[in-house]
């Protein structure tokens, strides 16, 4: 990787004649990337970091927590400390400003240039590189027929909804056919059903294009459903990454355990192949010598059947009917209330009398708590 | 009842509308056209080579300066608002300064910078042995209309790119634009409504200002001050007046279609 390949290859302008109909997706590699900003603020320690080609990898967590940073080092709208290093299949980028990236990026607040119309929008990038008109509009029309917006066409950017003027930054940014696509919360500033449609829609594009695509999101069920790979970070550093099964059944450390789905925690202590709690004892026969404290997800614990006996003994402290279940809050041993699914046709009233079974196939511990 | 409120609603702002601009524009207009060449007088300033020369010279020193004002104000208004640096807000009060002075003082101090014994006079005969002096033509009375331009400009145009989206540049950066282009695509048009309507201001200001033409020279032939000779020396009290109604009426018009162009780019701003 020596300064000769820097030169040549990752220029913004490979985008005429023949290559145009493919898109080559990059691996991504951070080194060393840390960010300090101006004023002391250290928003990101330095992270190692690799991205393969036509992955898509979900940056997850609470904000604050380094995500966008890390995205915005990738797309070159930040430069790394001192040391850190941005790799695109290889090539050292770092030097290299946004414009001359080839990425495609997609906000939460959409960013649409309100002095054109929806077609301008689209057309933007393919003008700023010089495409001759007749290949522009053909691209153009592409992109509208993907994102199904050919309809709009001649719309003004205040005429559209969120969720269709976020289908036209998408057509934008995938318009110039980017090495990457990267996307900061796209969804968020979008009411829940039309989230949950336009994700589904994502998930379908990414998936055929093939794109290498970095997702920033604070929302766990959005990057459990897009990632193929979820990072979770924490206070600028990456606290777990891993398939969304790696990640929501093996959470390595506390804050993954409980930003991931819900999880359920009781204190007590391994002895004779049991858990011991002060609400009653968990058959476990693999419990690790000198556990302090368990934890279980709510599919991992039921209400005991009649005539069973239970593992738990707890009582009711509030019951929200979900539709295809009830969801019951159950104050058993000391800690938060454990967190029980139970079938929907049966009414519980505060203070009730619940035994619980739990699998101990989901029983975890953490390390730390050890 | 609700008809009857919005009369007394709009009564304060109907009566000072008639009291100070209607009846005294009315006036104007029937003083116009009461001298020796009656409603030809108001013809006399096309027809008029003087008349014609100076209104010529008017509009264009007043687009000159809304012009200049406008780039150096956008420039320095979005940099006040994107840097923050010490004495940030020292210089942009400073900036803002000239409001606080009549015309007189501006003329003042464009006759101590470029006056006959003004700085850069000093500073040419200094280095070339030969003294440039224009602070009392047309290039004087530009600095300092530009000068008092500024504040009324700056002000609004970083309120306006206080509201620009910096995530719009970023945009338009990673689909290739270079800054220049960005500056182009995105923040001028951004900035649109803002240009228009300190712009009109700008040049309302400019075809109207007095006091500084006055102090440079009497001789600087823009319409303000041939009015004020007009009426002063020859005692053409029609004449006057009928320059008077047409520079107020080409002022209005200028404002008026900004109005529109800034309704419509407001519009489409979105």
């Amino acid at each position: 990787m020596g300064g000769a390949r820097t030169q040549g290859a990752p220029d913004g302008t490979r985008m005429s004649g023949s290559d145009s109909d493919a898109l080559r997706p990059v691996s991504v590699r951070l080194e060393r990337c840390g960010k300090t900003f101006a004023d002391g603020t250290k928003a990101l320690e330095p992270l190692d970091l690799e991205i393969a080609a036509g992955e898509t990898a979900v940056f997850l967590g609470p904000s604050g927590c380094g995500k966008t940073t890390t995205l915005r080092l990738i797309a070159g709208l930040e430069m790394p400390d001192p040391g850190g290093r941005v790799l695109f299949d290889g090539v050292d980028v770092t030097a290299l400003p946004v414009e001359k990236r080839n990425v495609g990026l997609v906000f939460q607040s959409y960013a649409l240039f309100p002095n054109m119309d929806v077609r301008g929008n689209v057309a933007y990038g393919l003008r700023v590189r010089g495409m001759a008109k007749p290949e522009r509009e053909k691209r153009v029309d592409e992109m509208l027929a993907m994102m199904r917006i050919e309809a709009l066409a001649h719309r003004r950017i205040d005429q559209l909804s969120g969720g269709q003027r976020q289908r036209v930054a998408l057509a934008r940014a995938l318009a110039v056919r980017p090495r990457a696509l990267l996307l900061d919360e796209p969804l968020t500033a979008l009411d829940a059903k039309l989230r949950d449609a336009l994700r589904v829609e994502i998930d379908a594009l990414l998936r055929r294009l093939g794109i290498t695509a970095i997702y920033v999101t604070h929302d766990q069920a959005e990057a459990m459903a897009l990632g193929d790979r979820i990072v979770v970070m924490e206070h600028g550093r990456v606290a777990q990454a891993g398939t969304p099964r790696e990640i929501y059944q093996a959470p390595a450390t506390r804050f993954v355990a409980e930003f991931i789905g819900t999880m359920n925690r009781l204190a007590g202590r391994a002895e004779a192949g049991r858990f011991v709690t002060a609400a009653g004892a968990i058959p476990w026969p693999e419990a690790p010598a000198g556990a302090r404290e368990i934890l279980f997800r709510p599919e991992a614990v039921r209400l005991s059947a009649d005539g069973e006996t239970p593992h738990l003994a707890g009582a009711v402290i509030s019951a929200f009917f979900m539709g295809d279940h009830t969801r019951l809050f159950v104050a058993a041993g000391e800690g938060a209330p454990l967190v029980v699914e139970a079938a929907a046709r049966r009414h519980f009233a505060r203070g009730d009398r619940v035994g619980l079974v739990v699998d101990p196939a989901g029983l975890l511990t953490l390390k730390d708590s050890a | 009842m609700a008809r009857y409120r919005l009369f007394l609603l709009i009564l304060p702002a109907a009566i000072v509308f008639t009291a100070f601009f209607l009846l005294p524009l009315a006036q104007l207009f029937v003083i116009g056209a009461g001298g020796k060449d009656g409603i030809a007088a108001y013809a006399a300033i096309v027809t008029d080579r003087n008349y014609r020369a100076s209104l010529v010279a008017t509009v264009l020193l007043s687009g000159g300066v809304t012009l200049a004002t406008l780039i150096i104000s956008g420039i320095a208004g979005v940099f006040l608002t994107r840097n923050r640096f010490p004495f940030r807000p020292a210089v942009t009060a400073m900036l803002t300064f000239p409001l606080a002075f009549p015309g007189v003082v501006i003329g003042f101090m464009v006759i101590m910078l470029a006056g006959r014994q003004g700085l850069v006079g000093d500073v040419t005969q200094w280095v070339f042995g030969d003294k440039l002096v224009f602070a009392y033509s047309m290039a004087g009375l530009f600095m300092g209309y530009v000068y008092f331009s500024i504040p009324r400009t700056i002000l609004t145009v970083m309120a306006s790119a206080e509201k620009l989206d910096p995530k719009l540049e970023e945009a338009a950066r990673s689909l290739g634009a270079s800054p220049l282009r960005v500056v182009w695509d995105v923040i001028i048009p951004g900035l649109m409504p803002a240009f228009v309507a300190a712009g009109a201001i700008c040049f309302a200001t400019a075809m109207g200002a007095f006091g500084t033409a006055f102090t440079l020279a009497t001789r600087i032939n823009v319409l303000p001050m041939v009015i004020y000779t007009e009426f002063t020396d020859q005692a053409n009290i029609a004449m006057a007046a009928a320059l008077s109604f047409i520079l107020g009426a080409i002022t209005w018009l200028v404002l008026a279609v900004a109005r529109t162009a800034a309704g419509s780019s407001v519009a489409a701003a979105g």
